[in-house]
């Protein structure tokens, strides 16, 4: 009997697969079939502070918008009881998300000012949720702000929070770093209980027929998941928060490798859009056929395996690595002479 | 005082009693209250002023508010007021408690109703705003025009003064029409009481059930139709005796005055507040009584207890029940000292010997004295006037000019008061400067501009001090005439006593101008008092506003010893996240100089009123105009004022100089606010009025303005193509017209192959652009090195204003590129074309007039336009200026309005008689062959199908006019007076959903299938954008309307489908933002199309809920998400003239979710009820897919294609 069982954020899980957070988890039937398919948890879509304000003023701008301007239209719309701007609605959806489903059920928040973080974050508590992911997103456009102030107000914004709220805490990073490994142990500090690598940015594209700054977010493919083992590997071990893996899970393999580098879990948002929900069972079956035929008991057994501690050749994930690439690539080009492109620089 | 006893109403002789709350309210609000709680359906349609009290009944029914027997009324909204009328009949047919609002046009629709269900003898009641007639022109205010035409419907008629007496007369009438079985007419005047805010003290549910009797509603409900007990009604009878049962009712007329009194007397008992028929207040002894209805009763009331203070023997009667008309009650209610009886009435009926209540009190008057049983010791006099029509004001002044007036011996009757007929000489001279105001009253005047919540907070304010002090208060609005950069004012009043002055301050203890734009237009302190306080918004600190401030405006400050306070209110709105809504900040100065409440009490309670205002919008909103509250105060300064006027600064013309002497002498005293000065010489006798005025107005309402860069443009026309105000115009002209030019003024060479040595200018009329940005959203040409950078950007009108206005001088007396020399099928070419309707009134970034701008391009100088009533007649319509014009051969559209019904066969009126004159016309050039020659075979077979054939047959009919001159005999005169007729003509019928959809469907189908060659463009806004957004049936399916508060339910109609159902109609969707070459085509094929044509113009909105000046991306997005297919049909496209049906669009790209959550009005329903909202949007999503492939199957069919024909 194959044991894929693991531990995040305090909870024994029953697999390490965890649907990260994404639209799927807005619809109550999704995550449903989720835990059908085989899930052990579920984030949430995220609660954007940022989005509340603005609702909430473009609500209002545009209700009383040409109202009282005119004899006979003082107002355009009609006066209803009550909108549901601000948190109501994403609580109401995590509890019911935790009624509908036994496995454990994350929060997602996205705030923008001190109050929305901690004050969402307790609400989110509230609602029933078994764990609350920050998923921080600044982007520091001011260049008189320096990175270390940047990471400053990562650890204090999780300080925060910890201190407001009793769930576990996990916090989700870019991976635009300078120097990532410092920041895990910063936020490690500060009380993180987990680290999530890494977030997927909407990212501004450039529409060229139009000129237009456009916001872009295309799926993830199974090579965005080599820069999530590369910093997963060279964390494990070196910090106390769980670490997850998100962004270019897509299989099985993906999910084994995840562990290897020493995830507690792995979560799926884009191979779910693309192939359905229930794909999950697909990778869970995928899980138990690899590691039957390479003779693997658990899942915990391959945690970490092949971590920046405990592989071979830990160089691999220093230098060393981007070197043996190239080599590798002017290897292979080097059949072709015509065409061998400069790689020097 | 003196011994004046006022008879009760408002309350002061009443208890207060504790089950009975103060509420602030207006008089919409105070009847549907009651209306809505006595009633079990409620059949709607809007129509101002009385909209507000079908919206909230339905507002009401979808909140699941229960009546007074705890079930919700069934609220319908129906297609007219005829429609309305229908329903509500056949409701009370079928046993329901019913009720209906209407007002003027609406309310003469329901006559035909209304006089069965008063034959029926059935129990109901009509609340009406009361509202003129349109006449010489529409009028959207208040008289009694409407109300009187329907005196002979046998309805009861019942009339309400002020906010107080029209919710319990609103009581008395549901209370009364069960027991009588006359249904009731329970009216108020419009806008006055209609609109007014006032505290009073409402009617509880339990005052209500004990006034309506249960027994009496089962009675009602026995009288029903039954198919259990089944009778007939609605027979028809012969001459033998329909007089008879004509006759069979009286005993129920003669019944009803004193029910209706015992109805009163049990509202006494119960509320305290005592009405009678006709409640006379006055001196006891009264010589000259005044006869009045409505709000005006309180103006006498209030002017006679003031007269009789100085001595006089004055007094009025108001009537409150006019039908039946009761003589006992009437004569009982009079003094017997009575000399001199002055009935004024609120209508006009040319060519009676009086107006109706004239004619009631003077024919009781007289039979009385000739009976002997009058109480008078001598036959008094009865005269009669008229006053206040169209909301026109009604003072004590001029109470007092006709108690004057019935004091002489020579007193006229037929007169009139409030204006000054220098024709007719009716009208009675008064003393402007008479006033009774309440010296304990603060009377407050705000200036605000629209939509920069200054009415919003002042509504706020009346509640805050109705609710929270012992003091009375009232408000009233006055709006102008225009829909966007319109200026409103506000006057509220606040007191220890009841407030009864039903007309406008003229004499203000405060003065706040929430705009200091304004002060260069208006004299806004004219109503300051001596001592008053003025609170200025102005950029200026304490320091430098007084030299910013006109002379005129100093001259008061000084004489008038004004204290003068100033805020950079839109500096502290901005930083509080709130630019351009000044409101919160006005108000909490306002509540800090005026001291009407301690000023931390104020600031809680203008917090508490925010919570309660935005606190269901979101958190945001509220925290954002709390920060606004408290950083007010520390940006207000109070002025300090020096000893002497210093300032150079004079109020600007309403008009430019050189403006044609009507505009100046008419035209501009309107715009100045001073129309109520002309005289009625002054006016065109039969509503005719020139066109092309609006270019003189130049109301510089942009604070920002587009300005072009002639080296990035690429001269494609679409910011022309989408000005919704005309304001910005291309021209291509020989490079020596540039001699001269102002040194600002900005060409390129022009990028036409046939105008290639030719010069090319973009220009903008500085004060007449709005600002709304569509041009800058719409335009492709950006910068290659800094991508914001566009061809045209929009940059700070202020400091190019003067240049600007020269350069748009200067390009205006440019010439106009010749027709025949471009080809109008491009957007690029038809940008040179001269738009004749220019400079709109219509909001900011309208969606419509864009279209009737490039209606006026291509056809417009043989363009008859018959314009349904709404937004297009008001903003093409409305005085004092009209955006309608004419080129420079003084030809242009001839545009008019008959009503918002019948526009349909308006239109195919005109086209029918241009056809029959064209028709004569050809006959008499026939006839007269022998003496034309060469003109003669020419005429009569001339090519009109482009500009240059028309231009061709314009040479021939002059010359045909000097041929026929010489003639001389009769019938070459008859050829004369129909000559023009011999030139293409172009007959478009214009107008909204509300009326293509709902109100005018029925006389549009039928013109639709009339064959005949009409144009009918339909400005589809898929709501009553008018009168406030209610629902049409082009309101999408999921969207929030007024009327359908919880979302439309049902899809939208597709009226292109119907009309393509005849086969011979040329019909077209279009939006211009979705392609405007389909747009431009369409407009063409229509107009060449020898029959009927259709078009639909999808048309973006306020009522919509965005940014406007993204109107023409979100019609792109409504085109990509197959909501808005585009397409045209007709049997001219295809060369079997069989029916053929192009798409112009591809399928649908989009999710509709992409174009429909851009909108306040669907997300709304979103945020309000997100499953419900949910699974609206995919039943619309569904209506989108399954249309398109319904379009798509029979474009495929006609076409004879494969596949088209799916089982």
């Amino acid at each position: 009997m194959i044991d894929l069982s693991t531990t995040y954020l305090r909870r024994p899980l029953a697999n390490p697969l965890v649907c990260s957070a994404g639209p799927l988890c807005e619809s109550l039937d999704n995550i449903r079939r989720m835990e059908d398919a085989g899930a052990a948890a579920v984030v949430l879509h995220s609660l954007f502070e940022e989005q509340i304000t603005v609702e909430s003023s473009y609500l209002e701008w545009h209700l009383s918008h040409g109202e009282e301007s005119y004899a006979e239209a003082v107002t355009y719309f009609p006066d209803l009881q009550a909108y549901r701007i601000g948190p109501d609605a994403y609580l109401e959806h995590v509890r019911r998300a935790k009624a509908a489903v036994r496995i454990p059920v994350i929060g997602s928040l996205n705030g923008v000012s001190t109050g929305g973080w901690t004050g969402y974050a307790q609400k989110i508590e509230e609602a029933g949720a078994d764990a609350i992911e920050l998923n921080i997103y600044y982007v520091p456009t001011d260049p008189e702000m320096s990175a270390e102030e940047v990471e400053r107000r990562y650890a204090e914004l999780v300080r925060d929070v910890k201190a407001s709220v009793r769930i576990p805490v996990a916090v989700k990073l870019g991976h635009t770093f300078s120097a990532p490994a410092n920041l895990a142990r910063r936020l490690d500090r500060a009380g993180a209980d987990a680290l999530v690598l890494f977030n997927r940015f909407y990212l501004p594209d450039f529409d060229l027929e139009n000129l237009e700054v456009v916001p872009h977010l295309t799926l993830s493919s199974s090579y965005e998941l080599l820069v999530r083992l590369h910093w997963v590997a060279i964390l494990h071990g070196h910090v106390r928060p769980d670490l997850a893996v998100t962004g270019g899970v897509h299989t099985a393999r993906d999910v084994l490798k995840a562990m290897m580098a020493g995830a507690r879990v792995a979560m799926m948002t884009s191979a779910l859009l693309q192939q359905g929900i229930e794909h999950l069972a697909a990778v869970r079956e995928g899980l138990l056929d690899w590691m039957s035929a390479h003779e693997y008991e658990s899942i915990r057994q391959m945690q970490g395996s092949m971590s920046y501690r405990s592989v071979r050749e830990p160089a691999a994930f220093e230098r060393a690595n981007y070197m043996k690439v190239l080599s590798s690539y002017a290897l292979r080009t080097s059949a072709r002479p015509a065409a061998a492109p400069d790689l020097g620089g | 005082m003196s011994a004046v006893m006022r008879p009760g109403p408002a309350g002061e002789t009443a208890p207060r009693s504790s089950a009975r709350r103060s509420i602030t309210l207006d008089g919409n609000g105070a009847v549907a209250h009651v209306a809505y709680q006595a009633s079990e359906v409620i059949a709607i349609y809007p129509i101002t002023p009385s909209s507000a009290m079908g919206e909230q009944a339905d507002q009401w029914a979808a909140q699941r508010r229960p009546n007074l027997w705890g079930t919700v009324p069934r609220v319908v909204e129906m297609q007219s007021e005829g429609g309305a009328a229908g329903a509500l009949h056949g409701a009370l047919q079928a046993g329901a408690l019913a009720t209906t609002f209407t007002a003027s046009q609406g309310l003469l629709l329901m006559i035909p109703n209304m006089y069965k269900i008063a034959g029926e003898l059935t129990a109901t009641v009509f609340h009406v705003a009361a509202r003129a007639i349109a006449t010489q022109a529409l009028s959207i205010f208040g008289d009694h025009s409407d109300v009187m035409a329907a005196r002979a419907t046998g309805f009861a008629m019942l009339a309400s003064g002020s906010v107080q007496e029209a919710m319990d007369l609103a009581l008395i009438a549901h209370a009364a029409t069960l027991e009588a079985r006359v249904p009731f007419l329970h009216f108020f005047d419009g806008f006055r009481t209609s609109h007014e805010i006032a505290k009073i003290e409402a009617l509880a549910p339990g005052d209500l059930r004990a006034m309506i009797g249960d027994d009496l509603v089962r009675a009602h409900r026995a009288r029903a139709l039954s198919p259990e007990h089944p009778v007939i009604r609605g027979t028809a009878q012969n001459p033998d005796v329909y007089f008879q049962a004509r006759e069979a009712a009286n005993p129920y007329y003669r019944a009803c005055p004193t029910l209706v009194e015992r109805a009163m007397d049990r509202l006494a008992a119960l509320v305290g507040r005592r009405y009678h028929l006709f409640d006379y207040a006055g001196a006891p002894d009264a010589e000259r009584v005044i006869v009045i209805m409505g709000s005006g009763g309180e103006t006498v009331q209030e002017t006679g207890e003031h007269l009789i203070g100085q001595g006089e023997k004055v007094g009025v009667l108001k009537v409150r029940l006019y039908r039946p008309f009761s003589p006992e009650h009437f004569l009982a209610a009079m003094p017997a000292t009575v000399r001199t009886l002055a009935v004024l009435d609120r209508t006009k009926e040319p060519g009676s010997v009086g107006e109706p209540l004239y004619l009631d009190v003077a024919a009781t008057v007289a039979d009385a004295v000739a009976r002997g049983s009058a109480p008078f010791a001598r036959m008094p006099r009865v005269i009669g006037g008229r006053y206040g029509l169209g909301s026109k004001e009604f003072t004590p002044a001029m109470v007092k000019a006709v108690f004057d007036e019935a004091g002489r011996p020579s007193a006229r009757t037929q007169f009139t008061v409030g204006i000054h007929d220098d024709v007719s000489q009716t009208s009675l001279a008064y003393d402007p400067d008479f006033s009774i105001e309440d010296p304990a009253n603060v009377r407050a005047v705000f200036y605000g501009l629209g939509a920069d919540g200054t009415v919003g907070a002042n509504k706020s304010s009346i509640k805050i001090i109705g609710e929270q002090t012992d003091n009375y208060a009232q408000g009233y609005f006055v709006y102008d005439s225009k829909k966007s950069g319109s200026m409103t004012v506000s006057h509220l009043r606040f007191g220890p006593r009841p407030i009864h002055a039903a007309y406008l301050i003229s004499r203000a203890t405060f003065v706040a101008c929430h705009q200091a734009s304004f002060l260069e237009r208006f004299d806004v302190l004219r109503e300051a008092e001596p001592g008053a306080l003025f609170l200025l918004n102005s950029r200026y600190g304490s320091e430098a506003v007084w030299g910013h401030l006109p002379r005129i405006i100093q001259r008061q400050i000084i004489d008038k010893r004004i204290r003068m306070f100033v805020i950079d209110a839109d500096r502290v709105a901005r930083e509080a996240g709130m630019a351009g809504r000044v409101n919160t900040v006005m108000q909490t100065c306002f509540f800090a100089i005026s001291g009407v409440l301690p000023r931390d009490e104020a600031i809680d309670a203008i917090k508490r009123a925010i919570r309660k205002t935005y606190g269901r919008r979101g958190e945001a909103v509220v925290r954002r105009n709390c920060e606004a509250v408290d950083t007010a105060l520390a940006h207000l300064f109070e002025v300090a004022v020096p000893p002497a006027v210093t300032s150079q600064i004079d109020l600007r013309l309403p008009v430019p100089p050189q403006a044609p002497e009507f505009v100046q002498r008419v035209i501009a005293r309107m715009i100045a606010g001073q129309g109520d000065a002309l005289p009625v010489s002054a006016l065109p006798v039969d509503g005719t009025y020139p066109t092309g005025t609006a270019r003189w107005e130049q109301r510089g309402i942009a604070a920002e303005i587009p300005v072009w860069d002639e080296a990035l443009c690429i001269q494609c026309g679409k910011c022309v193509l989408v000005c919704p105000h005309a304001v910005i115009r291309a021209k291509v002209y020989e490079p020596e017209r540039l001699v001269g030019a102002p040194p600002t003024f900005k060409s390129a060479p022009a990028r036409w192959r046939e105008f290639s040595t030719d010069r090319f200018t973009l220009q903008v009329s500085p004060r007449d652009c709005t600002g709304c940005s569509l041009c800058v959203e719409v335009c492709p040409a950006k910068s290659k090195s800094e991508a914001r950078h566009r061809a045209i950007d929009m940059m700070e009108r202020a400091p190019r204003d003067t240049a600007e206005a020269a350069n748009w001088e200067f390009f205006v007396a440019l010439p106009d590129t010749d027709r025949r020399a471009l080809n109008q099928g491009q957007v690029k070419d038809v940008q040179l074309l001269q738009p004749l309707f220019e400079f709109s009134g219509a909001c900011a970034g309208c969606g419509e007039t864009p279209y009737l701008k490039l209606l006026t391009q291509l056809f417009g100088d043989r363009l008859v336009v018959a314009n349904a009533t709404g937004c297009s007649s008001i903003y093409g319509g409305n005085q004092p200026t009209t955006p309608w014009t004419f080129d420079r051969e003084g030809r242009g559209p001839a545009w008019a309005n008959s009503l918002f019904e019948d526009n349909a066969e308006f239109g195919l009126g005109m086209r029918v008689a241009l056809d029959k004159q064209a028709e004569q016309a050809c006959e008499l050039v026939r006839r007269l062959l022998p003496h034309l020659g060469d003109l003669g075979p020419p005429l009569l077979e001339a090519d009109q199908s482009s500009d240059a054939g028309i231009q061709a047959q314009r040479g021939r009919v002059a010359r045909l006019r000097k041929a026929l001159e010489g003639i001389g005999t009769s019938e070459a005169r008859d050829l004369l007076s129909v000559a023009d007729a011999l030139v293409r003509r172009t007959v478009w019928i214009v107008g909204g959903d509300g009326w293509a959809y709902d109100i005018g469907y029925g006389g549009l189908d039928h013109v639709l299938a009339s064959g005949q060659n009409v144009n009918v463009l339909v400005l589809d806004t898929e709501v009553y954008s008018n009168t406030g957004g209610q629902m049409s049936k082009a309101t999408p399916r999921a969207a929030v309307a007024k009327f359908a508060a919880g979302g439309k339910p049902t899809a939208k109609k597709d009226l292109a489908l119907m009309a393509m159902a005849y086969g011979d109609v040329y019909v077209a969707r279009v939006a211009m933002g979705g392609s405007d070459a389909q747009t431009l085509r369409a407009f063409r094929e229509a107009e060449a199309h020898p029959g009927p044509s259709l078009i639909i113009a999808y048309s973006h909105c306020v009522a919509h809920g965005y940014d406007l000046r993204h109107g023409m991306d979100q019609q792109k997005t409504a085109v990509q998400s197959g909501y808005w297919p585009l397409f045209r049909y007709g049997p001219t496209l295809s060369r079997e003239r069989r029916p053929a049906l192009e798409l112009d669009s591809k399928a649908p790209s989009l999710p509709l979710q992409k174009y429909a959550y851009n909108e306040t009005r669907y997300t709304m329903l979103a945020h309000s009820d997100p499953e419900r909202a949910r699974q609206m949007l995919a039943q619309a999503q569904e209506d989108v897919l399954a249309r398109w492939r319904l379009y798509e199957q029979w474009a495929a069919v006609l076409a004879g294609r494969e596949g088209g024909g799916a089982p």
